[in-house]
């Protein structure tokens, strides 16, 4: 099934190892972990491409598949324990099947990760300084003290006060916001020209999470490098990303630019992730839907459409299609962007019965926005509700 | 930290006076007459027996007798009888009945041989035990792992008193292979023969040992390897040698560090069946000898000054704990 998939991006890709291809292009990619109870799907046919400088957010609730994809462009799985498949291509380079020596360098190197949880990401036992400068000299021949001082200078970069005393404290001395800058200080010391932000916000405290993506920002635009933000908060992404890949069950199910995606989506899991945001200054008439029943198994994913058993549309699709047969990840009605749906006017069923319900103020303005139009209340911030843990 | 040390040394001072007037009870209302030990069995009249009693001061209220004990571990406790003076300086752990010597003098000077059995043998037992753990860690779920957890749990199986006389009737009477056991200071006679009277006690003591520390690492490296610092050390693209020592490694030390401290203050305190099988005169030898003879003075000791290494490993460890994590801080 994988192989027939095409979507405008990649259709118009270079072709592979060319100079204009963009730094990374994720190709068909496939991820399986055989275990115990059966091969677990956990990416499937996935294909993206980013651009230095630019932001992909992808979005999902967990086990979609966007941790196991990202961590798959690290090399970080255990190679004894996946099989990987498809085309992983950083700066021209194929990762896939790259013997584990020649992958160190890339890791930490051009391609950088910063993880969830600041606190259990980092070694309790080495001070922060300790950790910064561990990275640096893995990719750099130089001296101790030399690593030091560019641990001193990224802290003082990401914004710790008095970077040279604190350089030498451990990470329980840290507040969570300071831990996730000295994760951040400790992936961008090597100048990565990619950098994978695995829920970097989720552990910490609202207030600290916006100085988080600032700073996120502020770095990208001084290190041109891409970002891959995975998030399963949609205000994030609307702060962030360049654009949207949206996946479920291991598949892209929509992709596209953020604020047309966002304004416009065709895809019946994407209205589900939206309506289920909350919204303080939402109109109080707008209700917060979660997605009905549970993720699906991904030992045993559904057959057809994946999001079938807990699409609420369905029934608008003629016949078992939506059961029977996978969509393919087509051109939407609106143009520049995909999405895997069977659904024929999606755009009329979200606009007459989707938005009246969730965001009832945004229905004329949704209707006449022609794409160009400002509309950045469409994309309200906080956690997704059916987030399942 | 200070203040922290000095709460847990009053404190394990306690507990040794407690477990001294434990053996005291146990030796006086027990079932046994310490005098009927140094009395000629053929020739024994109840004349004899009491001048026994009266040499031994055995005559005197189990109080007095205890009261006099504590008083020569603080102060010292010279003895006079008849025409024999003992000196006995603090702490003096009282005169033995049998051999007439002063037991701090006399188990200080078995106390290198035990302390040779122990160092020699933590080696052995941490390299191997340590070792194959994070091995086997490495390679959770193949052939290797399963034989070393296997083999660790066979062997830790089998009666270690079992274990330790199979190997010296075989290894050492029976086939020769290694050479005649038996302690020589290394100081008089050079480290060559000290180490070759003591290397098949080591091996034993190591070898059987190291099975729990290779068990113990091995979970505990298998958990520090899933931790988030051990993929984030792998994301920085550090080799598998460093993710595994500087990180994995590091944070799975720590329990292993905690149950090694009592272990190694067990050795200390005697280790019986080890010094009776390789003929090594030790203090676990001579508190075991004293037993038989009834000579409360020498078993009171040996109780005592293992107890004594007991307390202290808590304590050190304790101390070691607040020095290899950073998180943790004495108070």
């Amino acid at each position: 099934m994988s192989s027939s998939q095409t979507y405008s991006h990649a259709a118009g890709q270079p072709a592979a190892g060319s100079p204009d291809e963009p730094y990374l292009v994720v190709d068909d990619l496939t991820v399986r972990f055989p275990t115990a109870d059966g091969l677990v799907q956990a990416v499937t046919g996935l294909s993206y491409s980013l651009e230095q400088g630019k932001t992909l957010g992808i979005v999902g609730e967990s086990g979609s598949g966007k941790s196991v994809s990202s961590m798959a462009i690290m090399g970080l799985h255990d190679y004894k324990r996946t099989r990987m498949s498809g085309s992983i291509r950083v700066g021209g380079r194929e990762i896939i099947g790259l013997a584990s020596d020649d992958m160190r360098s890339i890791r930490g190197g051009d391609v950088s990760m910063i993880f969830q949880d600041p606190l259990s990401s980092l070694h309790p036992f080495y001070s922060i300084g300790a950790q910064i400068s561990e990275a640096y000299l893995a990719h750099n021949k130089v001296s101790k003290s030399k690593a030091r001082e560019k641990a001193i200078e990224m802290l003082d970069r990401v914004g710790i006060p008095q970077p040279k005393s604190r350089v030498d404290d451990f990470p329980h001395q840290f507040s969570g916001g300071m831990r996730q800058r000295a994760m951040i200080a400790m992936a961008l010391v090597n100048d990565p020209k990619l950098l994978i932000a695995d829920e970097p916000t989720t552990a910490l405290d609202v207030t600290v999470q916006a100085q988080i993506l600032d700073l996120l920002q502020e770095l990208q635009h001084d290190f041109n490098s891409a970002i891959i933000i995975i998030t399963h908060d949609l205000g994030v992404v609307a702060e962030m990303a360049d654009e949207v890949l949206v996946m479920y069950a291991g598949r892209a199910v929509e992709v596209g630019p953020t604020r047309e995606l966002l304004t416009h989506p065709e895809m019946p899991y994407t209205w589900g992730l939206l309506s289920s945001v909350p919204d303080v200054s939402a109109d109080t008439d707008a209700r917060l839907i979660p997605i009905p029943g549970n993720p699906p198994s991904l030992l045993d994913p559904p057959t057809g459409c994946p999001f079938h058993p807990r699409c609420t549309h369905r029934d608008k699709v003629p016949g078992d299609l939506c059961r029977t047969e996978l969509p393919a990840l087509v051109t939407a009605a609106r143009l520049g962007h995909t999405k895997r749906c069977h659904l024929a006017n999606p755009d009329q069923i979200y606009e007459s019965e989707v938005l009246p319900e969730i965001a009832p103020d945004l229905v004329d303005l949704v209707v006449e926005d022609s794409a160009a139009t400002k509309n950045d209340d469409a994309a309200p911030g906080g956690a997704i509700a059916s987030e399942n843990r | 930290m200070f203040g922290y040390v000095v709460r847990r040394v009053i404190s394990g001072v306690l507990v040794l006076i407690v477990i001294s007037m434990a053996v005291f009870a146990l030796f006086f209302y027990g079932p046994s007459d310490p005098a009927l030990a140094y009395c000629p069995e053929t020739r024994c009249t109840p004349q004899r027996l009491d001048n026994i009693r009266t040499s031994l001061k055995l005559d005197r209220p189990v109080v007095e007798q205890y009261a006099d004990y504590m008083k020569g571990i603080v102060a010292g406790n010279d003895f006079q009888a008849g025409t024999i003076s003992i000196k006995c300086g603090a702490p003096c752990l009282g005169v033995s009945f049998k051999l007439r010597v002063n037991v701090t003098d006399y188990l200080i000077s078995k106390f290198p041989a035990t302390l040779s059995i122990a160092l020699g043998g933590s080696v052995i037992m941490l390299t191997i035990g340590i070792s194959s753990g994070i091995f086997a860690a490495r390679r959770r779920g193949t052939v290797a792992d399963k034989g070393i957890v296997g083999v660790s749990l066979v062997v830790n199986a089998i009666p270690y008193y079992l274990l330790a006389l199979l190997a010296y009737l075989l290894l050492i009477s029976q086939w020769g292979i290694f050479p005649e056991s038996g302690y020589h200071p290394i100081l008089k006679e050079g480290p060559v023969a000290w180490a070759k009277g003591l290397l098949l006690a080591w091996l034993v003591i190591g070898i059987s040992s190291s099975t729990q520390y290779a068990r113990f690492s091995r979970g505990s490296m298998i958990e520090s390897m899933n931790e988030d610092y051990v993929r984030t050390a792998r994301a920085k693209g550090l080799s598998d040698r460093r993710v595994t020592m500087r990180h994995a490694l590091r944070a799975a030390i720590v329990p292993v560090v905690t149950i090694f401290g009592l272990e190694f203050a067990y050795l200390l305190a005697g280790t019986i069946f080890t010094e009776k099988i390789f003929d090594i005169q030790g203090i676990g030898l001579t508190g075991l000898q004293a037993i038989g003879t009834k000579d409360l003075p020498v078993i009171a000791a040996t109780v005592l000054i293992g107890s004594a290494f007991i307390v202290v490993a808590n304590i050190v460890v304790d101390i070691i704990y607040s020095v290899i994590d950073p998180r943790v801080r004495l108070s």
